[in-house]
C-alpha cells in the first residue's frame, strides 16, 4: 500500500520516530555514565506506535500512558528538554524531577503519566471519559499499556465500567509481547487479546505496530468511533520492544534470532525506505532529518546538564495543595 | 434537631449534591439499594443515574475512575461499602490518589472524596469488622477524616469536598444508628481535635466508634471521683498534635483508646505524639485500650472481648492513676 500521506506529513512522521530513537539512544548513553538512573525503559523499535497514535489526536484529548512512555510524551508535545531534565532529576523536568523516566506528566499536553504500576492507569481513563461523558465534552481519553497489563484485574473492571457506561475511552495496548521476561502465551490462556476484550461488547482491531502508516490509519478510526460517542474502543498495536526491558535486564527469556528477526521490520528503515521508493524522501533529506533530531538531543542535554536541583527546602512541597 | 448519624451524612451528601453539578456519588448499591448503610435513599430519583452511579463490584475499578474523574473536573463522592473492601482498592488510593501531586511536580490536585464504613460490634466477623482507618493514616498526600458525633456525621463532608487533595472519611458502622441533637452550629474544620468532656486528672484520646464507649468509660469515672478529659482526635492525618500536648499538659496522665488492633495502631503513633512533645510533663507511663490481636470473631461474646469496651478503659485509667 502506498504511503497515503503527502510528502510533509510522511516526513513529520519519520522525524518524530527519530526524535524517540535518537532521544533514547542518548538516554541509554547517559545512563552508562550515571547522569540517569532508577529505572529506564526503552521504548526502541515501537517508535511507530506513539507516532502513528498522537498524530491522530486531537490537543484537547487526554492521554494516560506506562513507564514506558517517553515516545508517547515526546510526540504528544512535552519539550524534549524538559523530559531529558526529568530523567536528570532536575527541577527544569515536566515532573520538577520528582517523577523521573517512569513518571513524566505535563498539564498543558493533557499528559496524565507515567504510571508505573503496570494496569494502574486504565482506572484512571475510565474516570477521566466519565467526567468528560457528564460534562458534556467531546473529547477521546487515549490510554496506551502493555499486553502485561491484560492480566491485571485493573484492565477488565475498566473495560468493564467503560463499555458498561459507553464512555469515551480508547484503549490502546502496545503488545511487545512481553510482559518483562514473561512470554505473553506463558502468562495467558488467551492469547488473542483482541478476543479479550471483545467479551465486553467493545470493538476491536489489531494492526501492525511496526508500521507507522498502519498505526496512524487504525487510531485515526478508531478515534473517530470514540469522538463520535459510539463507546470505548480496543486498538491492538502489535509491535516489539528491540532492547531489553530496563537497564536491569540480562534477556535470557528470548532467543537473539528472535529480536533479530523484528529488527528487519523495524519501524525507521522500513518507512524511510518506502518513503524513498515512493519518492517522498531522499537519503540527503533523510539525513537532515536525522541531524535535526540529534541536534534536539543534544540541546536537551546541554539544557538538562545546565538546569538546576530542586532545593532540598522544597521536599515537602506539593505533598497537598496549597 | 434530633437526628441520626445516618441522617445527617445523608443531608450532607444531599446538600453537596444539591449545590454543586460537579458532585456525584459512585459506589456499589448507593443508587437502586439506596445505600448499604441506607445513607442515599432516594438520591436516585431526585439526582438521576448520572450523579447517583451504582458501579459493579469493581472497588480498583470505580476508585481508579473516582481518581481519574476528579483530575478531569468532578467533585466524586466514592463509597466503598468497608474498609474492608477498599483494600481491593489500595493500588489507587495510595499509589495514584496519594502520590500523584507530588510525583507530578505539583500539576495536579486530586479532590477526591472516599466514604467507607469502619469497625466491628455487628457481629459481621473477621471480613467486615476491622478499623484499618491506620493504614490510611499513614500515607502522605491524603487526609483521614472519622466523625464521631450527629454534627461532624453532618459538617465534615463539604470541607473535605472543598478540599484539592483526596480525603477519606471512615465512618463508623455502630454510629449510624446512633440518635442526637444537631447543634445549629454544626458547620466545622477538617484540620483539629476536639475536647468532647473537659476534665483534669486524665486525658482520654480516642475518635470514631471509641468515643461513646470512652465518654461512657469517663462517666462511670466521674462517679468515683476521676474526672477525666476526652479527646476526640476527629482528624487522624494529619493529628493535630497541639490539641493532644495541650490537654496532657493539663492532667499529666494519658489513655488512648482505640479500635484498630494494639501493635502499629493508631493509638502507637498518639502515644509517641505525646512521648515526643510532653514527656516531662507525664505523672505516669501512658497507656492504651485497643483491640485484641485477633481477627475479629462472630460470637457475640467473644467479638466483644475483642474490643474496647468502657469497662476496659475504665480498668487501664485507674491503672494509670495507680488506684
Amino acid at each position: 500500500m502506498a504511503v497515503p500521506y503527502d510528502k510533509h506529513f510522511a516526513q513529520k512522521l519519520l522525524l518524530d520516530m527519530l526524535r524517540i530513537r535518537r532521544m533514547e539512544e542518548k538516554c541509554a548513553e547517559l545512563y552508562g555514565e550515571q547522569k540517569i538512573r532508577g529505572f529506564l525503559h526503552l521504548y526502541i523499535g515501537e517508535e511507530a506506535c506513539a507516532v502513528g497514535s498522537m498524530h491522530a489526536l486531537k490537543p484537547a484529548d487526554n492521554i494516560v500512558a506506562t513507564y514506558r512512555e517517553h515516545g508517547h510524551a515526546l510526540v504528544r508535545g512535552v519539550s524534549m528538554n524538559a523530559i531529558m531534565a526529568e530523567m536528570f532529576g532536575k527541577s527544569a523536568g515536566c515532573s520538577r524531577g520528582r517523577g523521573g523516566s517512569m513518571h513524566l506528566f505535563d498539564a498543558a499536553t493533557r499528559f496524565y503519566g507515567g504510571d508505573a504500576i503496570v494496569g494502574g492507569g486504565l482506572p484512571l481513563a475510565v474516570g477521566f471519559a466519565l467526567a468528560d461523558k457528564l460534562q458534556g465534552k467531546q473529547r477521546v481519553t487515549a490510554c496506551f499499556f502493555g499486553e502485561g497489563a491484560m492480566a491485571e484485574g485493573a484492565f477488565h473492571e475498566s473495560m468493564n465500567l467503560a463499555a458498561l457506561w459507553q464512555l469515551p475511552v480508547l484503549f490502546c495496548c502496545e503488545n511487545n509481547l512481553y510482559a518483562m521476561g514473561t512470554a505473553l502465551d506463558r502468562s495467558e490462556a488467551q492469547a488473542d487479546l483482541c478476543a479479550k476484550a471483545a467479551s465486553y461488547g467493545v470493538p476491536t482491531m489489531k494492526t501492525d505496530g511496526m508500521d507507522v502508516v498502519a498505526v496512524h490509519e487504525a487510531m485515526q478510526l478508531a478515534a473517530r468511533h470514540v469522538r463520535d460517542g459510539l463507546g470505548p474502543f480496543f486498538l491492538e498495536l502489535q509491535t516489539y520492544r528491540f532492547r531489553a526491558h530496563s537497564m536491569f535486564d540480562p534477556e535470557l527469556y528470548r532467543d537473539k534470532a528472535e529480536v533479530e528477526q523484528w529488527k528487519q521490520r523495524g519501524p525507521l528503515h522500513t518507512f524511510s525506505a518506502r518513503l524513498k521508493a515512493e519518492g517522498k524522501l531522499t537519503e540527503a533529506e533523510f539525513l537532515a532529518l536525522d541531524a535535526q533530531a540529534n541536534a534536539e538531543v543534544q540541546a536537551s542535554v546541554d539544557f538538562a546538564e545546565a538546569a538546576e536541583w530542586e532545593p532540598v527546602a522544597d521536599l515537602l512541597k506539593d505533598v497537598h495543595t496549597p | 434537631m434530633k437526628m441520626t448519624y445516618r441522617e445527617a451524612i445523608r443531608q450532607a451528601m444531599h446538600e453537596a449534591l444539591a449545590a454543586d453539578p460537579r458532585v456525584f456519588l459512585m459506589g456499589e448499591d448507593v443508587g437502586m439499594y439506596g445505600g448499604a448503610y441506607a445513607c442515599s435513599k432516594g438520591f436516585l430519583d431526585e439526582f438521576g443515574a448520572e450523579r447517583i452511579r451504582d458501579t459493579p463490584l469493581s472497588e480498583l475499578g470505580f476508585v481508579g475512575a473516582g481518581i481519574g474523574a476528579a483530575l478531569g473536573g468532578m467533585w466524586p463522592i466514592v463509597e466503598v461499602m468497608t474498609v474492608n473492601f477498599s483494600l481491593l482498592a489500595l493500588d489507587q488510593i495510595v499509589n495514584t490518589a496519594a502520590a500523584l501531586r507530588h510525583m507530578s511536580g505539583g500539576q495536579f490536585s486530586v479532590p477526591l472524596v472516599l466514604r467507607m464504613a469502619t469497625g466491628a460490634g455487628r457481629q459481621l466477623a473477621a471480613q467486615h469488622s476491622h478499623s484499618l482507618e491506620n493504614w490510611y493514616a499513614h500515607i502522605p498526600g491524603i487526609k483521614v477524616l472519622a466523625p464521631a458525633t450527629i454534627a461532624d456525621a453532618r459538617g465534615m463532608l463539604g470541607p473535605a469536598l472543598a478540599d484539592p487533595d483526596p480525603v477519606a472519611i471512615f465512618e463508623h458502622a455502630q454510629l449510624y444508628n446512633m440518635e442526637g441533637e444537631l447543634p445549629e452550629n454544626w458547620r466545622c474544620d477538617i484540620a483539629t481535635a476536639a475536647v468532647r468532656r473537659a476534665g483534669t486528672d486524665i486525658s482520654l484520646i480516642t475518635y470514631g466508634g471509641s468515643l461513646p464507649k470512652t465518654l461512657a468509660a469517663a462517666g462511670q469515672l466521674a462517679a468515683e471521683g476521676i474526672n477525666a478529659e476526652v479527646i476526640d482526635l476527629r482528624v487522624l492525618r494529619p493529628l493535630d498534635t497541639a490539641t493532644i500536648a495541650a490537654s496532657v499538659r493539663k492532667t499529666h496522665k494519658a489513655v488512648v483508646v482505640d479500635e484498630g488492633w494494639k501493635r502499629g495502631s493508631l493509638a502507637a503513633e498518639v502515644m509517641a505524639c505525646i512521648v515526643e512533645n510532653c514527656f516531662f510533663d507525664l505523672d505516669a507511663p501512658v497507656a492504651r485500650v485497643c483491640s485484641e490481636e485477633v481477627p475479629i470473631p462472630y460470637a457475640k461474646h467473644m467479638e466483644e472481648a475483642a474490643l474496647p469496651q468502657p469497662a476496659k478503659i475504665v480498668a487501664a485509667v485507674k491503672g494509670v492513676m495507680g488506684k
